[in-house]
């Protein structure tokens, strides 16, 4: 374990020689951003308003551009990512979402936009002072106390404690001007969180039931009517959700040709399944129920377990009218019978 | 497979057939000869001229032909309308192959084999009949229902009439919606045709056709005494990627694009009928 004393955080950041994308103040926003010397840094901020998915899966990204001449298409691929970068402050939830995304783009055959980015990209991850209310991670084995990351760094006041745990994190930390630190003041600050945590209003959430065995009970509940009733469809918490990686190919005419790019598409949008002969999913109700059941019990039952929500709250902070999965998961829990 | 997730191959088309008022068939080339990939019968690819748009069709020609690979495609919407007014010569984009295949080396090997295809849903059996036309001495008996609204909905009327129907072990029944000029085959639809030739409920069953023709024909196969397990038919969502990435195509834990497009009944019964 190693410790760096508070004030040397900016300068630690300004000295890593790679872009380094960290969560910055961006109007009344928090995102990860390219961190540049001036910028106000949020590290304290936790549910940012968006989130490091940016960085490997961008809203928008090119594929590729094709010239039309006559009846004869060229082609010329977008060039895959090949700088390395550091993405800093990135919390365990957030982290652990990037492990959903892996099971999806990095699963054969492997996409390899995504997968340039994410072999570039070092991660140093933070671990939770202050947990939000809408806080609910440890339901879904993430513990905010201990970040998977290549660094972890835990805050302690007038000095930061970090340890690297990879050999990208260890190749990282070389040059910071850290010394040697107790071990055991950083097991006090783990023993801290968890017993904020386990103070927080979701901490223990009944997930019996969600997987691939119960797949048709949860499918058929008909619970769903009453619960997706209020959902305008307007896609705020799919935008929001470190995990949620539906994407739509488009293309445009840029006056000089064709450029192929992908973008994030939402499956509360009611033209997200619309074919010429009409939608398999005609109303808020089926498309309510697939951001869930994707989520809670597709995605486990195809991923040995693994949950495609990571319990980060921001569904809960951000849906207009007060809808979330925590929600779902409490009127269909089994013997849960609150709905 | 074409080497990397979302990025095509070029193709060129280098015969277009007209089947009927709305389906043409194109012969599609890789640019410097050959075909664009392998694949196996029931295997889609994603065609796509930039600008227009991208979508899923299933290879209609046989893996066993060597030179090209057919597309039969309806016109339906802005992709298909453009691809009507191709012409020979006219390049496109192709990836794939995508998703399963009908288990033609597996469980329908040995086994008397009964087709039934309704309109354009005779594209990706056909892959298959012709499949099983030139690997002939690992099937059994052939038998193919087919029916359209009209005779000239038959799709590739010539190759049916002049080839399948000319084989020995292959028996073809043609159906058309409503009586016609021009017309002595059977006249109804194709799930009270099935019923009405009465089969054994032996050997497999490949269905593909619309939605409700497919519901109407199983529940006809099931009153016959066939069990689920012995029917497959193919499934068509919306598909953006073809790869399981997208999130568009699930019938829930499974992507049509990836775990289908074929899918045995008795599987589908497992899954949620949102189809
Ligand atoms: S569903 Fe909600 S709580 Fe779960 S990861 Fe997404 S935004 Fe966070
Ligand atoms: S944010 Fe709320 S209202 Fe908007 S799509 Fe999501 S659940 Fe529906
Ligand atoms: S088409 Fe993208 S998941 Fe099937």
């Amino acid at each position: 374990m190693r410790k760096f004393a508070a004030d040397q955080l900016t300068k630690i950041i300004s000295s890593i020689s790679t872009p380094v994308y960290a969560p910055v103040e961006d109007g009344s926003m928090v995102v990860y951003d390219r961190y540049e010397d001036g910028m106000t840094l949020r590290l304290d901020k936790v549910g940012t308003d968006k989130t490091p998915k940016d960085i490997l899966f961008p809203q928008w990204e090119n594929l590729m551009h094709f010239r039309m001449e006559g009846k004869t298409i060229q082609l010329t691929e977008e060039e895959r990512a090949k700088e390395d970068y550091v993405i800093f402050g990135v919390r365990a939830c957030d982290i652990q979402a990037i492990k959903v995304l892996d099971r999806v783009f990095l699963a054969d055959p492997i996409d390899t936009y995504y997968a340039a980015r994410r072999e570039h990209g070092t991660i140093v991850g933070l671990a939770c002072g202050e947990p939000a209310k809408s806080c609910f991670c440890k339901n879904f084995g993430v513990d905010p106390a201990k970040p998977d990351a290549d660094v972890v760094l835990w805050p302690a006041g007038d000095c930061w404690y970090c340890e690297a745990y990879t050999d990208k994190g260890r190749a990282l930390m070389e040059s910071w001007p850290t010394e040697a630190a107790d071990e055991a003041a950083v097991e006090t600050i783990k023993a801290e969180i968890a017993v904020k945590y386990d103070a927080l209003p979701f901490a223990k959430l009944n997930l019996n039931g969600f997987d691939g065995d119960h797949l048709m009970e949860k499918f058929d509940s008909p619970k769903w009517k009453k619960l997706s009733m209020p959902c305008l469809g307007c896609g705020s918490c799919t935008f929001a959700c470190p995990t949620c990686q539906c994407y739509d190919i488009r293309d445009y005419d840029t006056g000089n040709g064709i450029q192929r790019y992908r973008c994030w598409d939402s499956c509360m949008y009611s033209d997200f399944t619309l074919m010429a002969h009409g939608t398999n999913r005609p109303t808020q109700v089926e498309r309510y129920r697939q951001r869930f059941m994707h989520k809670l019990v597709y995605f486990p039952s195809r991923n040995d377990g693994m949950y495609s929500c990571v319990g980060c709250g921001r569904c809960i902070e951000k849906c207009p009218m007060n809808l979330n999965i925590v929600k779902v998961i409490k009127a269909l829990g089994e013997g849960d019978s609150n709905d | 497979m074409t080497k990397e997730t979302l990025v095509p191959v070029l193709g060129i088309v280098t015969d277009v057939r007209v089947d009927t008022p709305d389906v043409k068939t194109f012969r599609v080339n890789a640019v410097d000869g050959g075909k664009c990939f392998e694949h196996m019968p029931g295997q889609c690819a994603m065609l796509s001229i930039p600008g227009v748009g991208e979508a899923m069709f299933s290879i209609t020609s046989s893996p066993t032909n060597k030179e090209f690979m057919e597309f039969s495609i309806k016109k339906c919407g802005c992709l298909t309308n453009w691809l009507h007014q191709m012409d020979v010569g006219q390049m496109i984009t192709v990836r794939g192959p995508y998703g399963n295949a009908f288990p033609v080396e597996e469980d329908l090997k040995g086994q008397d084999l009964l087709f039934i295809a309704g309109g354009i849903g005779l594209a990706p059996l056909r892959s298959v009949i012709n499949y099983v036309r030139a690997n002939r001495e690992n099937y059994g008996k052939v038998r193919i229902v087919y029916g359209s609204r009209t005779k000239e909905d038959l799709v590739d009327y010539p190759e049916i009439v002049n080839e399948w129907c000319q084989e020995a072990g292959i028996e073809v029944f043609l159906t058309i919606d409503q009586a016609q000029e021009g017309w002595d085959g059977h006249v109804g639809f194709v799930p009270a045709y099935v019923t009405e030739l009465g089969f054994d409920p032996h050997g497999r069953v490949l269905v593909c056709g619309p939605p409700i023709m497919i519901k109407f024909t199983t529940q006809a196969l099931l009153e016959m005494g066939f069990d689920k397990t012995q029917i497959y038919t193919t499934m068509e969502l919306r598909m953006k990627c073809g790869v399981g990435k997208c999130g568009r195509c699930n019938i829930g834990d499974q992507y049509v694009c990836k775990d289908g497009p074929v899918f045995r009944f008795d599987q589908l019964g497992e899954l949620p009928a949102e189809y």
